[in-house]
């Protein structure tokens, strides 16, 4: 009886599902995951961000000819579950591609789940630099520019301060430790005069701030790297400003312009944190000028990071698709390997190398304006001068 | 010296703000016994409510009249919860009340994304704490000060209040013994309710008063629960001055454990507890648990095995189960193996919580090792996928024989929160061993072989696995071991005055179950193709309670059910709609209320009364010809 009754509703529950969606012919259909119920902070203004990507391309008369029709799913933050969501996107929604995804793992998983399935699998946000290296695939493209990129624009800037001994406070997962792994590396070898005086890591949104902070300072640091975000780099500031850490250092922190991170700090905003970000504000290039009118004038807000980012994703993916002229996996791969295509940022390629995008990122300084946190002085760096040599490349990536 | 002398203080300070939370918690369990998950969802109110207020009325008046405010509005919250909800489950078995305030929490954390917006809000200072305090060179924050007096204040509050009043008397009655208080006249109802309340009020107050220090975003809750959860156990439940003691354990070896070992705090907590309970089974402050007055004979129908219809039936629905991918497509066949492997790990969950009567709090460590062990297996070892699936368990099994060993020791909560510390240890390694284990970057590309790679061939084969491991767990229960097993669960004195000897046949039980696990596990691997820490996690765990506790705990088979349905609604929720967690977590709150005995456990009182009521045989003839009209 009981055993009945589960086995004839699964089968029911799975013929629903199965039945539910069919592709309409004349569509073009992109898959799109994300963690938009872990981490709607970044995931809301992605979603603004690649929807006003899409009207625009329908507006513009989709990909040639065809209507551009993208399909999202939310994976939680769990890896197992972005491939459930994959495998629908691809097995029951006919999508021609994948994109998107936040976390690193949840990036490595998808991008594995491409390889295997054989599909077009374009990263927009994951850092790691596995993704397009160590772990990387012929079927993986990623947008943003990678842990590397960013920690060699950090360097460049921080190489240059007379600190000598430097401290690091980091997340403890794969993100953070990349992160302080490739800034030691890069930094040790422009300046071999530094010292690594302490280094402190806390949980991923567990952050005991107040003994970080105090643990920290013990060691009597010049400099400081962080790699914290989020609620995380709240608290840390919090008790950092309370406890004058920052006071007669130099601080070089990851993200921390990112209107995500750098907005809710507002009158708590440290001084002169040399930082990477998104100083929307203060861009003035046609680009994006027509992109910030576009999307103020859609969603009466400004844009995050994480707009740019889910706006060049869906742009990449048309772009990809347009030149591509099929939704044949090769066709597209073939198609995507060396295109170029203008981004609110300017000209990016995606590279063939690596399938790295060569889209860059702003370094700046933090500051408080009208008790809110802005970055100034904040210069782009384009994402392809901060790559390593293509022979270095071809050693850090397992052969197609 | 004086650095010292700070970072001790800090750690006071930390320990204060767990310790205002923990005391909630550990009051509502002392005397209501509920597991309350949704403790940390009413800290998480609390700040948002205190943020909002503090925005809007600012001054001192302003800051400290709205953190009150807030703390008093959760608390008539939570009185409202306690009322319509709780109060219908006290009777339904026991943890059953977890699963209604999980499905509170997934509600509460979609609900304040979609009231105050998904960015993380950061509220004001408190005025007259808003600097630091100069000592010896070494800043101070003044509100650290604050936190540090404010602690031991409460601690003392709670005290009188629990010594000096009738109704405190009351609430250490009941927390000893509640039957007995019930018996002399206490109305139950409002001692309840209002020792929820006053729980719900430390959460929310604790809550509020991270505003100065925290940022207010939607995953609080999660952060501070578990957390706290092992402050109270290592303090010893219903203990507030255990929970106080135990907080400024905790914070202070984290204070201190950070200048030696910077990574050490993701495990911390973990560590010490899992030494705490191997020591002292009962927490540092904590009394032996007074022997439950169980009705002999809780379940009211007594397990039997199925009558050869019901075999038929069952046989029948696995025909039909496997014709699947006759009609159906690929992803559907995917989510088919999922849910197929997601009953293996119910069941074999269930067989330690119904069967052992051993509710575990950390089985996915199970699940987990098992798929770790096939990962190692075929990507280190190249083995062929067969001997990976048959070898991967083993590593759960191993798992369970160490971790059973010194969990049997212990008992009920004790015992379901010293294999959460077990699986959160293996998960750190897990996820800290980035040389071998990847870290949280998981293993990739342990897809199945050839033969089993169609989509269909898998789902026959966990479907497959599936029915084996069910069927087994079900021998094994009407085997003179299951009778032995069910002896311990049901009276560990008298089960042992005929001969049982109880911790080896819990042991036993342990690592059958954990095996099991492991068998999911080793699938699970295949099915996604990688391995991540993850599949070791804490959520996974509560989803296996979830799932066990949906099907009915006093049932022999509800939980493959409960798998069924949580998992297909949870991946069709998740995929159709944004506010996955709102619609999932108010369907379960309504499966709680509606079927407060799981919904095999339902199915069967209704069945059974139909028996009652209509004359032997009607029953089964009135079924078709009401259909045929």
């Amino acid at each position: 009886m009981r055993a009945r009754n589960c086995f004839v509703g699964a089968a029911f529950a799975l013929l629903a599902v199965s039945m539910a969606q069919s592709a309409v012919a004349q569509d073009i259909k992109i898959g799109e995951i994300n963690s938009y119920s872990l981490l709607p902070s970044f995931t809301e203004p992605y979603r603004k961000g690649w929807q006003l990507a899409v009207e625009e391309i329908n507006a513009a008369g989709g990909i040639n000819g065809k209507k551009l029709v993208v399909v999202s799913k939310d994976d939680g933050g769990k890896p197992a579950d972005a491939q459930t969501a994959a495998n629908e996107l691809v097995s029951s929604e006919g999508v021609a591609m994948l994109t998107g995804t936040f976390l690193s793992n949840i990036g490595l998983a998808v991008s594995d789940f491409a390889n295997q399935k054989k599909v077009f699998f374009l990263a927009a946000e994951p850092l790691t630099d596995a993704v397009t290296w160590a772990k990387g695939n012929k079927y993986t493209f990623r947008l943003r520019p990678s842990n590397y990129m960013q920690a060699a624009m950090l360097v460049e800037a921080a190489s240059k301060l007379p600190a000598k001994r430097w401290a690091t406070i980091a997340p403890n997962y794969e993100y953070g430790q990349s992160a302080v792994a490739v800034f030691k590396k890069l930094m040790s070898e422009k300046r071999p005069d530094i010292q690594w005086v302490d280094e402190q890591w806390p949980p991923q949104g567990k952050i005991d701030a107040g003994p970080v902070v105090q643990a920290v300072a013990a060691a009597n640091p010049e400099a400081i790297l962080n790699v914290t975000f989020g609620p995380d780099l709240v608290k840390l500031v919090r008790e950092g400003n309370t406890r004058g850490l920052f006071k007669g250092r130099e601080v070089v922190s990851f993200l921390t312009g990112e209107p995500e991170y750098l907005d809710p700090l507002k009158d708590e905003t440290p001084d002169g944190w040399i930082v990477t970000g998104y100083p929307w504000y203060s861009i003035k290039t046609p680009e994006h000028d027509a992109f910030l009118k576009a999307y103020q004038a859609k969603y009466n807000d400004y844009p995050r990071l994480g707009s740019i980012v889910g706006y060049q994703t869906i742009k990449a993916a048309a772009a990809i698709l347009t030149k591509a002229g099929s939704t044949d996996t090769d066709k597209m791969i073939a198609a995507a390997e060396g295109l170029s295509m203008p981004s609110p940022f300017g000209e990016i390629t995606f590279r063939k190398i690596d399938h790295q995008s060569t889209l860059g990122a702003f370094v700046g300084k933090t500051a408080q304006k009208d008790g809110k946190g802005v970055m100034v002085d904040s210069s782009y760096k384009k994402g392809a001068d901060y790559l390593p040599s293509d022979a270095e490349v071809e050693k850090l990536r397992p052969k197609d | 010296m004086a650095f010292y002398v700070v970072q001790f203080l800090t750690g006071l300070a930390s320990a204060a703000s767990l310790f205002l939370v923990a005391s909630g918690l550990s009051i509502i369990f002392g005397v209501t016994r509920i597991v309350n998950f949704a403790h940390g969802a009413f800290y998480m109110i609390g700040a948002y409510i205190a943020f909002t207020l503090t925005e809007r009325f600012s001054g001192a008046f302003g800051f400290w009249g709205g953190v009150v405010v807030a703390a008093l509005a959760v608390a008539l919250i939570g009185v409202l919860v306690e009322m319509v909800l709780l109060r219908r489950i006290y009777h339904a078995p026991e943890l059953f009340q977890l699963l209604g305030t999980f499905g509170l929490t997934l509600m509460v954390e979609d609900l304040v994304v979609l009231i105050w917006g998904p960015d993380d809000l950061v509220g004001r200072r408190a005025p007259g704490f808003k600097g630091a305090v100069d000592f010896f060179g070494q800043n101070i924050p003044s509100y650290d000060l604050f936190l540090i007096v404010l602690g031991p204040v409460v601690l003392g509050i709670l005290w009188l209040l629990f010594q000096r009043t009738r109704w405190g008397v009351l609430v250490r009655a009941a927390t000893q013994d509640r039957d007995m208080v019930a018996a002399l006249g206490v109305n139950q109802k409002w001692l309840f309710t209002s020792v929820f309340a006053v729980g719900v009020f430390l959460a929310a107050l604790g809550g509020a008063l991270q505003i100065p220090r925290d940022a207010v975003h939607h995953a609080m809750d999660l952060r501070i629960i578990v957390e706290v959860f092992v402050v109270v156990v290592i303090g010893g439940l219903g203990s507030i001055v255990g929970a106080f003691v135990a907080a400024v354990l905790v914070s202070e070896l984290n204070a201190f454990g950070i200048l030696i070992f910077p990574k050490i705090s993701i495990i911390l907590v973990f560590l010490v507890m899992a030494v705490v309970l191997i020591v002292r089974p009962w927490g540092l402050f904590g009394k032996p648990e007074a022997a439950a007055r169980k009705t002999p004979g809780l379940t009211v129908n007594p397990w039997r095995p199925l009558t050869s219809n019901e075999r038929l039936a069952a046989l029948a629905a696995l025909v039909v189960a496997a014709m699947l991918p006759l009609f159906a497509g690929n992803y559907a066949l995917t989510v088919g193996s999922e849910i197929a492997i997601f009953v293996i790990f119910a069941v074999s969950l269930h067989f330690l919580m119904s069967v052992g009567g051993l509710a575990s709090f950390g089985h996915a460590a199970y699940f987990g090792l098992g798929a770790y062990g096939v990962a190692f297996l075929a990507k280190m070892a190249g083995l062929p996928m067969i001997v990976c699936l048959l070898l991967g368990p083993l590593l759960g099994c191993m798992g369970a024989a160490v971790f059973g060993f010194f969990a049997v020791q212990l008992s009920g909560v004790y015992f379901a929160m010293l294999t959460l510390a077990f699986a959160q240890i293996v998960w750190s390694i897990a996820f800290q061993w980035v040389g071998v284990t990847g870290g949280d970057n998981g293993i990739l590309g342990i897809w199945p072989e050839k033969w089993a790679a169609s989509p269909s061939h898998f789902y026959w084969l966990a479907l497959g696995v599936a029915a084996l491991v069910t069927i087994a767990l079900r021998i094994a229960v009407f085997s003179p071991f299951g009778y032995a097993l069910r002896a311990t669960r049901d009276s560990v004195l008298r089960s042992e005055a005929v001969g049982i000897n109880a911790k080896r046949i819990q042991w036993t039980a342990f690592v059958i179950a954990g095996t099991t696990a492991g068998i999911g596990g080793a699938l699970f691997a295949y099915l996604k193709g990688s391995v991540f820490p993850d599949n070791l996690g804490i959520s996974l765990s509560v989803d296996a309670l979830v799932m066990v506790l949906l099907g009915g705990v006093e049932t022999v088979s509800g939980a493959v059910i409960g798998a069924i349905v949580y998992k297909a609604l949870n991946i069709w929720l998740v995929s159709q709609t944004d506010l996955s967690k709102l619609v999932l977590g108010g369907f379960i709150v309504l499966i709680v209320v509606v079927f407060p005995k799981g919904i095999v456990g339902m199915l069967e009182i209704l069945a059974q009364r139909r028996r009652k009521s209509s004359p032997p045989g009607s029953s089964l003839l009135a079924k078709p010809i009401e259909s045929a009209e």
